[in-house]
């Protein structure tokens, strides 16, 4: 395993060395010490590495992440895996604001509680949230998965498109065009398969789904009151 | 009646013009606003209301067609290790490919290439067409984040992170489903058909401490190789200009509100932010206060039409001009050939605004393939870099009538205005006088 201290030999260092591996790499195991809430750490990486994070980061962790798997042994700030593409990111802790804004693949796994706006604009990526996610989250949520083991906050999926909402807890309030839809064999596979990628023992039958009315698709004028 | 006692005329009232009454029974009927493309269409103070001074007994001219007048400009000289260097100081701004055809994409790509300047993406991604035609092509960052990867990120020759657009400053945008085709529904990752919504802020960052922080995350992923830009529309210039620099951009774009858009409300278009006349001194000013005018490049845009528009936004202190609604007008958009199809449209040559529907006769804001077809995209670049070396060619024309040997050292000092509103906004002394609203130590 290689080590790079943060705060002795700065970001740029990390992000360039971690962004120059490619396929055949033998530099495949990485542990960033000293992280101390910087932010942008491990971003626009695009092999298969795995990044060992010793702390908890600022913004932007992990983002545009590309085939890498990160490891945030504490929690972090604003915009976790923003636009992921691929590969795995799991956070010990908890996370800010954002987690798995506008991704487009890859799992985002946080083992403690998410924050407002998880999975707003996600574009195809699966989140697995251990705890709970605050307001707003999978806001205008295009595609892909979240799973939120405990409870969600006031307007999930507001505005919703086609991504998969599933909570096993409570669900303070539904946004505009979010609805409650029946659990079917597929759904029970996905969720199966997702909470063990992400090492929840949850029970898909403890989950409800939720998914877009499809009513705000295209305008019109008898409910211009919910656009 | 009797018919010997005068009658007073008919009287159209000028507040209730006709085009104010038929919008109103419009939206009495269908129960929605009007949306439209184009920029705003109500006269406002703008360059026509500028004049250049010429050279006089106290300077002297350049010879025109004999004595260098530089046109060149590089962008992004702040911190990007390649920074862009254009020809010429007009760029063609971002458009999105979903609002205008893949073969307008591809002509805007030959036309800026063969003149030299950088051509911009839009909201819904990069297109391989648009790449492979573009030398140099800027790649925008926006709220909707539609197509956005880091592969594209990394072919881009600059960023640019859309804060706003003169045609709608906060407001998003709207790319109605009769022109979600397969191509630009499986691009922004949703069904096809359906009214696509792009946020009007972006969905992971608010306000400049976080926008700060997201242009270093860009600048990390692109290994602090290519300019990042910041473009906003005409509102509070002087604030978001030192804020965009503050947080660490390579260039501004400040878009004013005769700015093109693809769609939007037309109460959006008419009635939010300001001219592009009044957006350049305060930019400046901001830049000059921060001690980064020229360093940090200033590129405006909205409204600009010929060379004399790009001299004199460069006179008030811009290095460079971006163009959209003229280009298009270049490669044949609103072209009076099409006339009877426009009036089977309702409407007419150079009126036609309802590009959202994806109609168009000239096959340039559709996704129509047979409409899209009628575009050559080959004979269209053609025609735009045509128009891109006229306007050039007229700016040198005016530098050097005003002494200057390149275009960037054209100042305010070679204008005035025709108007007090322009001399205003403009900062420079009516024509005659040396007085213009505001000038310091004048009082008034
Ligand atoms: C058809 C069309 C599509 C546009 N799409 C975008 C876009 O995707 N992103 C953006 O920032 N601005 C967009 N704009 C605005 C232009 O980038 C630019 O700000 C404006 O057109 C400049 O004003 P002008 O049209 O008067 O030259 C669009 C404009 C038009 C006309």
């Amino acid at each position: 395993m290689l080590t790079y201290d943060l705060e002795a030999d700065g970001l740029r260092g990390l992000n360039s060395s971690l962004q120059r591996q490619t396929i055949d790499t033998n530099q495949n195991n990485w542990e960033v010490v000293n992280p101390k809430g910087s932010h942008a750490i491990a971003v626009g990486l695009n092999a298969e590495i795995e990044v060992t994070v010793r702390g908890s980061t600022g913004y932007y962790c992990g983002g545009m992440n590309q085939q890498a798997l990160i490891h945030v042994e504490g929690s972090v700030g604003p915009g976790v895996a923003e636009n992921m593409m691929s590969g795995v990111i799991i956070v010990d802790g908890d996370a800010s604001q954002y987690a798995g804004a506008t991704g487009h693949g890859g799992l985002l796994v946080v083992k403690g509680n998410a924050s407002s706006r998880c999975g707003i604009s996600m574009k195809g990526i699966d989140i697995v949230v251990h705890g709970n996610i605050g307001h707003m989250s999978a806001f205008m949520a295009q595609a892909g998965n979240l799973v939120v083991c405990g409870d969600a906050g006031e307007a999930l999926g507001d505005s919703l498109y086609e991504a998969r909402l599933f909570v096993r807890g409570s669900v303070k309030s539904l946004g505009a065009d979010c609805i409650e839809k029946g659990i079917r064999p597929e759904h029970t596979a996905l969720l199966q398969d997702l909470l063990e990628r992400a090492e929840s023992d949850a029970k898909p039958a403890d989950f409800k789904r939720y998914g877009s009315a499809r009513q705000l698709y295209n305008f019109d004028v008898d409910r211009n009151m919910t656009y | 009646m009797d018919s010997k006692i005068p009658r007073t005329v008919p009287i159209q009232s000028a507040t209730f013009t006709q085009e104010v009454n038929a919008e109103i029974r419009r939206a009495a009927a269908t129960g929605i606003y009007d949306i439209r493309g184009g920029g705003a269409k109500r006269r406002v103070p703008h360059f026509d209301d500028l004049l250049f001074l010429g050279a006089s007994v106290s300077r002297y001219p350049l010879e025109g067609y004999r004595e260098r007048c530089d046109t060149s400009v590089t962008l992004g000289t702040r911190f990007a290790k390649f920074p862009i260097e254009l020809d010429i100081p007009i760029t063609i701004a971002g458009m999105s490919f979903g609002a205008l055809s893949g073969q307008a994409k591809e002509a805007l790509g030959r036309g800026a290439s063969a003149a030299g300047t950088s051509t911009t993406t839009g909201d819904g991604g990069m297109t391989p067409e648009e790449r492979g035609h573009s030398t140099k092509l800027v790649y925008q960052y926006l709220p909707s984040r539609y197509g956005m990867s880091p592969n594209d990120l990394r072919k881009a020759d600059a960023i640019e992170v859309v804060v706003g657009q003169g045609a709608k400053p906060g407001g998003g945008g709207m790319l109605l489903g009769q022109k979600i085709s397969d191509r630009v529904a499986d691009m922004r990752t949703l069904p096809k058909g359906i009214d696509q919504r792009s946020a009007c802020r972006h969905p992971d960052w608010t306000g400049p401490d976080d926008l700060e922080i997201k242009l270093l995350e860009l600048r990390e992923i692109t290994n602090w190789e290519v300019p990042i830009y910041v473009k906003v529309g005409g509102t509070r210039p002087y604030f978001d200009t030192a804020l965009a620099v503050k947080a660490g951009a390579d260039v501004v774009v400040l878009d004013g509100m005769q700015g093109g858009t693809a769609a939007t409300q037309d109460v959006f278009i008419e009635h939010v932010g300001i001219p592009t006349l009044a957006v350049i001194r305060p930019a400046v000013r901001a830049l000059q206060d921060l001690g980064v005018h020229r360093e940090v490049q200033l590129i405006v845009s909205g409204g600009i039409r010929n060379g004399a528009d790009v001299a004199k936004a460069m006179a008030l202190g811009a290095d460079a001009v971006a163009i959209g609604t003229a280009a298009l007008i270049a490669l044949g958009d609103n072209d009076p050939k099409w006339e009877a199809e426009y009036q089977k449209l309702g409407s007419t040559a150079g009126a036609y605004d309802d590009w959202h529907e994806g109609l168009d006769p000239a096959g340039i804001t559709t996704q129509n393939p047979e409409l899209a077809a009628r575009l050559d995209p080959v004979d269209a670049g053609r025609r735009l870099r045509n128009y891109l070396k006229v306007m050039t060619l007229e700016a040198q024309t005016i530098a050097r009538a005003c002494g200057h040997n390149d275009l960037r050292n054209l100042e305010p000092e070679d204008l005035c205005a025709l108007t007090v509103e322009a001399a205003a906004m403009a900062q420079v002394p009516l024509a005659g006088t040396e007085w213009y609203p505001g000038k310091p130590g004048t009082g008034y």
